[in-house]
């Protein structure tokens, strides 16, 4: 963390805008040179309900959200519902301004819209800002919007009025509000207001807060990504064609940025009746020579079962992905967790055969996918890209030149008709599609149309030329094939360095462990408590399935204890560790988290410090904690 | 060499390249209307010119789902219930092939039935062939959504309070636009229904009636039978949708009541199948997307030309 570092926060109702003006936010301070992280904080509505975009920028590398903010732009919820004290949810008209207050950093700066919001609905508001030494400035910015626009214009006054407080020039803003897909009369109106609330925050108030923008560079053209643009992006470049899905968050997503290239692309998009038909979908067009794909989030992925067990049984490549968001059930569906580690590696009936990668940032994300697909066509395996409501919204800057790839759509193992020509046919002139002696496996592979390539797929249990059998040695054979894949995969993945992440002092005492969305907060937390003298070093693992034994094994025997960072309350990746590794039980404690949230680097930091000390109290009644066995 | 030479190839065909090498004789009991499909597809297929290289039939589960197994093509033996999704997905990859969907009442109009409803408004160019025994086979006998009320099995020992599912009525409403029932105790016409049945540029439904001597109704039950477009008693234009509801209903009332009907009931040249459809609308390419990973001249698109959004 830097001190100097802005961490802005627009808060007000879903349905009011936040989103776009908070994207074109970063982008200018992005285009400015500076690193951008942004989160967002949503309920599961449409109109109204506290939301909020946190924008943290710097002109050092940002990973994560950061801790709390130290600049709140309350803009007021324009639908608001209950505006009674006594109701259910609160007074929400001032949920922008009274929600998580506590978490704004002393010194830091308030601009509230004194056109919707009365600070004095917001219990001690004054007593609270003279403690904490907050900086407010009430700005009529519905008042603004209006005389130059509309009213929902004021998120631009908002971000006019941010600007001259922190020192930050209009011009990028500018420029970024040109490109958008604005319309004339908009943009002029925008502009105005923009300028107009610069110019009479700079001019009316002489502030004197520490808050401030610095200035940063960059050595190439970045671009703002989100997890969800990493995987649609990883997968387009694979030569993914054919999408089917069934809208669910916070898969949607990624499910919307393919349907909308794919057509355009002469690919085809499927919404479809359900996920079991979506994941059905996405097997049948896979069986016919097309790089497929599906995904879900938690209820739909568990649709998706049985046709996942389909696609291991047939040997048919398919990429699928898993939003998770928090369970069970319905469950909250706006919200991160990482609860669904041992449904996406188990589900389906009988011994799981497929892949499966958790990405740990944007980057990741699209390398992995890009990974996923060539695994699967490769060794003709489901592959399955798991990872969160947090990687799927939050936004953050990575080079342009990670994109400027070759485009990878090659079939894997599947032959041509000359190289079917070749191979081993059945007498009766059947193809020999599941021959079990290839070493890693992979059998050869045809597709329908294909002269000389015919054979019967089945989901039931089959011979080399897939008729379907009980034949107790057959099926020794085919399962055990089937099985040496992973083991094929296990090898060849050993290699991989966009799987495994390591951070930190190679020699360091204690360790993290991470999976997934959680890897690079944790990496924040190492590097604040090795400049706090600690002696600290992490690893993000991203590869569950099949689990990268000797990596985490040594990783483990190299420090005397280590914790594992997840956002479930079960320790899952916790389980599936000692499960794998058979031993280290009494190394390995657990930071938990599952109210909704995902860690921020300080829960760790003070994890990390509790933990240690040997009290075994984690900070807040937000996070949880569990020793280590035999403890 | 064209990647798929086997789909539209021109050659003599020899109904007997349908009857596979390796399990040339089904395992259904004896007497069963399986058997009836079987025959008459491999009948049919060489009429309307595909070789078994083009055709990819996707099977669910149940007795019915074996007829993959003994018929030589391209197959894909899926799960229960699925056979839909799985082969309309296989057609928009490549629409070259000839995709022919079958299972049973309970896989199609029970477990599946939501796929069904979909793929018919959708009007997918493909054969869906139900296996219509009124009973569940595969799992010795229990009720299926096609069992009449009453009918009696060891899991409704009291008989079925359900009135059957209307297979033709509630395909028509759904929007197939080739809908006919025919009875393997009637080869001939079954052969002919399927023919017409593939031809057809859009859902052609064929429910088909096949009896189960072991847990349910034999042959004898099946007969006689009444082809509708033929028979003097019955006088209704299928190419009329209001004419093809109203024979469709008292086909379905009489089958409950022992008197079986059959015939084309359903015919609508006219709606564009899905495939045309998604490609007027520009969402569909007009060359097959799977031979598309086979030509090394294809330009692929790239995510970094879709990057000015993010700066
Ligand atoms: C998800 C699932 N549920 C249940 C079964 C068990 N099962 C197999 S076939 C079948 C019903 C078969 O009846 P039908 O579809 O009419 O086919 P038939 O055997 O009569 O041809 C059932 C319930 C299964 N295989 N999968
Ligand atoms: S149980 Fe019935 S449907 Fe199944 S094979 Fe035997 S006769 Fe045919
Ligand atoms: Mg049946």
């Amino acid at each position: 963390m830097t001190d100097d570092e802005l961490i802005w926060r627009i808060a007000g109702g879903s349905g009011d805008g936040i989103a776009s003006t908070s994207q074109n936010f970063a982008k200018a301070l992005m285009r400015s040179g500076l690193d951008v992280f942004t989160h967002r904080h949503y309920p599961s509505r449409i109109r109204g309900g506290h939301t909020y975009v946190e924008i943290r920028a710097s002109d050092e590398p940002v990973k994560s959200r950061g801790d709390g903010y130290n600049f709140l732009l309350a803009l007021g919820d324009s639908f608001a519902r209950n505006p009674q004290e006594d109701a259910y949810y609160g007074v929400e008209e001032v949920k922008p301004l009274s929600e998580n207050l506590d978490d704004l950093r002393e010194g830091g700066v308030v601009v509230y819209d004194e056109g919707l919001l009365d600070a004095e609905e917001v219990p001690d508001f004054e007593q609270r800002a003279e403690d904490n030494d907050w900086h407010v400035y009430p700005l009529d910015l519905r008042g603004l919007a209006k005389e130059h626009g509309r009213e929902v214009m004021r998120n631009t006054a908002g971000v006019g009025a941010t600007a001259a407080l922190v020192g930050f020039d209009l011009d990028p803003i500018l420029d970024v509000m040109h490109e958008s897909k604005m319309s004339g009369d908009v943009l002029e109106a925008n502009e105005a207001i923009l300028q107009e609330a610069y110019e009479s925050v700079r001019d009316d108030y002489d502030h004197d807060h520490d808050v401030s923008v610095p200035e940063g560079s960059h050595d190439e053209e970045q671009v703002l990504v989100s997890g969800s643009d990493g995987i649609a992006y990883g997968a387009i470049d694979a030569g993914c064609r054919f999408i089917s899905g069934y809208p669910m968050t916070p898969w949607t997503d990624v499910f919307t940025i393919m349907s909308q290239n794919l057509p355009k692309m002469g690919g085809v998009a499927e919404q479809v009746e359900d996920e079991i038909a979506a994941a059905s979908l996405a097997v049948g067009a896979s069986h016919a020579g097309v790089k497929a794909m599906s995904g879900s989030s938690g209820g739909g992925f568990a649709l998706m079962s049985e046709p996942l067990g389909l696609a291991e049984m047939t040997e048919t490549p398919l990429v699928l992905v898993e939003a998770q968001r928090a369970g069970p059930s319905t469950g909250m569906p706006t919200k991160p967790e990482q609860a669904d580690l041992e449904h996406v590696l188990y589900t389906s009936q009988g011994d799981s055969n497929r892949v499966v990668f958790a990405p740990g940032n944007q980057a990741e994300s699209y390398e992995q996918i890009r990974r996923a697909f060539e695994v699967a066509w490769d060794y003709q395996i489901p592959s399955i890209i798991l990872y969160d409501q947090k990687l799927s919204g939050e936004t953050r800057n990575v080079d342009e030149s990670l994109f400027d790839r070759e485009p990878a759509p090659d079939l894997g193992s599947t032959l041509s008709e000359e190289e079917i020509q070749e191979a081993a046919h059945h007498h009766s002139g059947k193809f020999q599609r599941f021959q079990f002696d290839p070493e890693d496996g992979v059998s050869p592979r045809t597709i329908p149309g294909q002269k000389g390539g015919r054979y019967l797929a089945s989901g039931n249990e089959h011979n080399e030329s897939g008729h379907i059998t009980e034949d107790p040695q057959e099926r020794i054979k085919q399962v055990d094939r089937r099985l040496r894949k992973l083991e094929a995969i296990r090898d060849d993945l050993a290699e991989d360095d966009v799987l495994q992440t390591y951070y930190g002092p190679e020699d360091a005492d204690y360790g993290f462990l991470s999976w997934g969305s959680q890897q690079d907060t944790v990496e924040e937390a190492v590097d604040r408590l090795n400049g706090a003298g600690y002696s600290v070093k992490a690893l993000g693992v991203s590869q569950l399935m099949p689990y990268p034994r000797q990596e985490v094994s040594d990783f483990l025997s190299s420090v005397e204890e280590c914790i594992v960072v997840e956002m479930n309350a079960t320790a899952q990746f916790r389980g599936l560790t000692q499960k794998e590794l058979g031993r280290y039980g009494e190394k390995l404690s657990s930071l938990l988290k599952y109210n909704g949230n995902p860690f921020e680097p300080a829960d760790v930091v003070e994890g990390f410090e509790n933990i240690t000390s040997g009290d075994g109290e984690v900070p807040g009644d937000h996070t949880r904690y569990v020793p280590a066995a035999g403890d | 060499m064209s990647a798929f030479s086997a789909i539209d190839e021109e050659r003599e065909i020899d109904r007997d390249e349908f009857t596979p090498g390796i399990e040339p004789q089904p395992t259904w009991c004896p007497g069963c209307g399986d058997f009836g499909v079987l025959k008459a597809l491999k009948q049919a297929m060489p009429e309307v010119g595909r070789t078994p290289e083009e055709v990819l039939l996707v099977t669910g589960i149940g007795c019915s789902g074996k007829l993959s197994s003994y018929f030589e093509s391209y197959g894909f033996h899926s799960i229960h219930g699925r056979a839909l999704p799985v082969a309309r997905a296989a057609k928009l990859a490549n629409p070259g092939l000839e995709v022919v969907a079958a299972g049973g009442d309970g896989d199609g109009y029970g477990i599946g039935g939501n796929h069904w409803i979909h793929t018919a408004r959708e009007n997918h160019d493909m054969t869906y062939i139900v296996f219509n025994n009124e009973i569940f086979g595969l799992t010795k006998g229990q009720t299926s959504p096609t069992s009449p009320k009453g009918h009696t099995s060891k899991t409704q020992p009291g008989g079925s309070a359900k009135d059957p599912v209307r297979p033709l009525s509630t395909s028509l409403q759904a929007g197939a636009s080739f809908i006919a029932r025919t009875a393997a105790v009637n080869p001939n016409q079954a052969k002919e229904i399927l023919k017409q049945a593939m031809e057809h540029d859009g859902f052609a439904h064929v429910d088909f009636l096949t009896q189960c001597p072991t847990w349910n109704k034999d042959a004898k039950q099946y007969v006689p039978y009444i082809d509708v477009n033929d028979s003097d008693d019955y006088d209704f234009d299928p190419t009329d949708r209001r004419e093809a509801a109203e024979m469709m209903f008292e086909t379905e009332n009489k089958l409950s009541e022992g008197e079986v009907l059959t015939g084309v009931y359903y015919v609508d040249e006219e709606r564009p199948s899905y495939q045309q459809e998604k490609q007027a609308l520009g969402e569909m390419p007009e060359e097959p997307l799977a031979d598309r990973y086979w030509d090394d001249d294809y330009e692929w698109e790239r995510s970094y030309d879709l990057l000015d959004k993010h700066k």
